[in-house]
């Protein structure tokens, strides 16, 4: 009762990485309230997720292993989540903002009546003092995201109602094993008690998952762009540019919603969270949602024909120029001085 | 041939892809009135799924069901320039400050006054909040089956459906029967334009407070072409329960918002200068960041 509990998505018999993400920070969240820490594993052949999920500090994990529970499905794992959350009133719940968390959380919201907060970038707990009804509020779930327009980050609570639920998108938070040998308990539940044969009712006819063929959060070094790049064309200078550096090539989702590179490089709050040696960014103005995702990078330089660009202030290097004529130089200075 | 029932959800939202300079007032304020307000993209998408059922099956009637102000009867006209066969704008005081959560209330309630629905489709997320969550939300409240991340209604035979979903990693093709909910990803068909017949019909759809407003007399208006009227319906014409509306209904409370401060880092200026830039690229190379 009055845990923190975090929803882990089971992909081939792994959790997912941002479900070990939140498992951390969910750790930490109950430390600070003095709760314990539960999680829930919904799929099949569950055999082997507890000793990957128990060493973040996971009290109690909860299995829901069933043939029909894999791959996710909406309605059937809405009910377990649902049942479960009725029966041990978490205070907390924590999911993945992937495409099962959020097809799921707004749903499990939905029939709880319980507040949910999407693409959070920070989750701390703190207190509210409600003016209108006199009522001080102690540890409430502080869910912080950049908010409309993106100059302005919003601090959202749930005062009354449980469990206060957020989601957070892969690579925000950092994971952590709390310690390898960890006691949690493990509790299978009967599933046949959680499901009904209804909630069966969408057949799977193909499936097609892949690795991402990118691997931009795993680069030490980025060059992105943004709508300032001014085309698809142009985006072949960052391409050149990060060949040679041996980097991969990210972009804003100005430049993405442009159509200039495909949707699976976008980095800022509703896309990737990348921490690289090197963030080269091209042409990017630098509003809120993008800088939530790179401005953990250890060097920043940006490139941009408006000297009072935003991004420019949290930059290592400011340059100010069009891009045509300084990607090519760095190339040539680059190559020039590494022989 | 089957006919259907569906309605298209979708929202006026402000124009946050071009966000200017010239968007935050100086007190840090959101400046609404230098944004534009459109049709939210994904809601297109939505529609055009729509209009494809249409095609398909004539008779299928299309209904945009928005919730919003007055001016967002502006969406319910475009769709209806594109193929719509009417709108409802669900619009009160008593809605203001809705999160996702009392906004699937109510349009949840309008929904169940909308006859028997086949099918609601809707975007998959407003771009002024990202948050993917009313679809799904509504169809919680509705108890019926939802479909997210639709990029393509493969079938529909004999009440079932096949779907092709875009996921993060990957897709996924499902089948299963109405009456549904689907939201629709943006990387489905955009929606056909306007149509110009379309356009000339109603153009002067309108709604009673539009009409009042323009001092139309809009009372012969109303009864000669009752296609040219667009409902809106207050709070009084769904059955509610006020706890559940606006503000109040509304679990997730704004407990602050901030002014985003940069933290200034002592930035190296450059020009575009060959030496500059040449001795940028040396200092990273040495310190191992590159190279």
């Amino acid at each position: 009762m009055n845990n923190v509990f975090v929803y882990c998505e089971i992909e081939d018999d792994h959790v997912a990485e941002v479900s070990q993400e939140l498992l951390t920070k969910g750790r930490s969240l109950a430390n600070q309230l003095k709760c314990n820490l539960e999680a829930i594993a919904i799929g099949h052949k569950l055999d082997g997720v507890a000793q990957q999920i128990i060493p973040y500090g996971v009290d109690t994990l909860y299995l829901a292993d069933d043939k029909r529970l894999s791959p996710y499905q909406t309605l059937p794992h809405t009910s377990v989540v649902v049942k479960l959350f009725k029966e041990e009133k978490p205070q907390i719940a924590l999911m993945g903002a992937s495409s099962i968390g959020r097809d799921l959380g707004p749903r499990v919201s939905s029939a709880l009546h319980s507040g949910l907060t999407a693409d959070c970038t920070s989750l701390e707990t703190g207190e509210h003092y409600d003016k209108k009804s006199d009522t001080k509020y102690k540890n409430l779930l502080y869910q912080i995201r950049p908010a409309f327009g993106g100059n302005i980050i919003a601090t959202i609570i749930n005062p009354d109602c449980r469990p206060q639920m957020a989601t957070v998108r892969e690579g925000v938070m950092k994971k952590e094993i709390l310690d390898p040998k960890y006691k949690g308990k493990v509790v299978n539940l009967d599933v046949s008690k959680y499901v009904s044969d209804s909630d069966f009712v969408v057949e799977i006819i193909e499936r097609h998952m892949e690795k991402s063929r990118l691997n931009i959060k795993g680069s030490p070094i980025i060059v992105s762009g943004g709508y300032g790049v001014g085309s698809k064309e142009n985006f072949q200078l960052l391409f050149d540019l990060a060949e040679v550096l041996g980097g991969e090539v990210g972009a804003s989702r100005a430049a993405i919603d442009a159509g200039y590179v495909e949707h699976e490089r976008q980095i800022g709050q509703t896309g990737l969270t990348v921490r690289p040696k090197l963030y080269i960014a091209c042409g990017i103005s630098g509003q809120i949602q993008h800088r939530a995702g790179m401005e953990q990078s250890a060097q920043i330089i940006a490139i941009n024909t408006d000297p009072e660009a935003p991004i420019n202030s949290i930059a290592d290097y400011v340059i100010t120029g069009d891009i045509a004529d300084i990607i090519p130089k760095m190339i040539k200075y680059y190559k020039k001085n590494t022989k | 041939m089957k006919a259907y029932n569906i309605i298209v959800l979708a929202k006026q939202v402000p124009d946050t892809r071009n966000v200017g300079k010239d968007a935050m007032k100086a007190d840090g304020t959101v400046n609404r009135a230098v944004l534009p307000a459109i049709f939210n993209p994904e809601d297109l998408n939505a529609l055009e799924q729509a209009l494809r059922i249409k095609d398909q099956f004539p008779g299928t009637t299309v209904t945009i069901l928005t919730m919003g102000p007055g001016r967002a009867a502006e969406i319910i006209r475009e769709g209806l320039f594109r193929g719509a066969d009417g709108g409802v704008l669900l619009t009160d005081r008593a809605f203001a400050g809705s999160d996702t959560l009392a906004t699937s209330y109510a349009l949840g309630q309008a929904l169940k006054k909308m006859g028997k629905i086949d099918l609601i489709i809707a975007g998959r997320q407003a771009i002024d909040g990202d948050t993917a969550q009313v679809g799904p939300q509504v169809a919680e409240k509705l108890g019926m089956l939802q479909v997210t991340y639709v990029e393509e209604v493969k079938e529909l035979k004999n009440d079932a459906v096949v779907l092709k979903r875009r996921l993060d990693r990957g897709v996924e093709t499902v089948k299963c029967k109405l009456p549904l909910v689907m939201t629709v990803n943006g990387t489905a068909p955009e929606c056909r334009v306007r149509n110009a017949k379309l356009l000339m019909k109603y153009k002067r759809a309108k709604t009673v407070t539009e009409l009042q407003k323009e001092n139309e007399d809009y009372t012969s208006l109303y009864n000669d072409r009752p296609d040219l009227n667009i409902p809106e319906w207050t709070v009084n014409d769904i059955e509610s329960d006020a706890s559940q509306l606006g503000l109040t209904g509304s679990p997730t409370k704004v407990k602050s918002i901030e002014n985003v401060v940069l933290q200034a880092k002592e930035s190296k200026v450059i020009s575009n200068a060959d030496a500059e830039i040449e001795n940028m690229m040396i200092e990273l190379i040495k310190s191992h960041t590159i190279g």
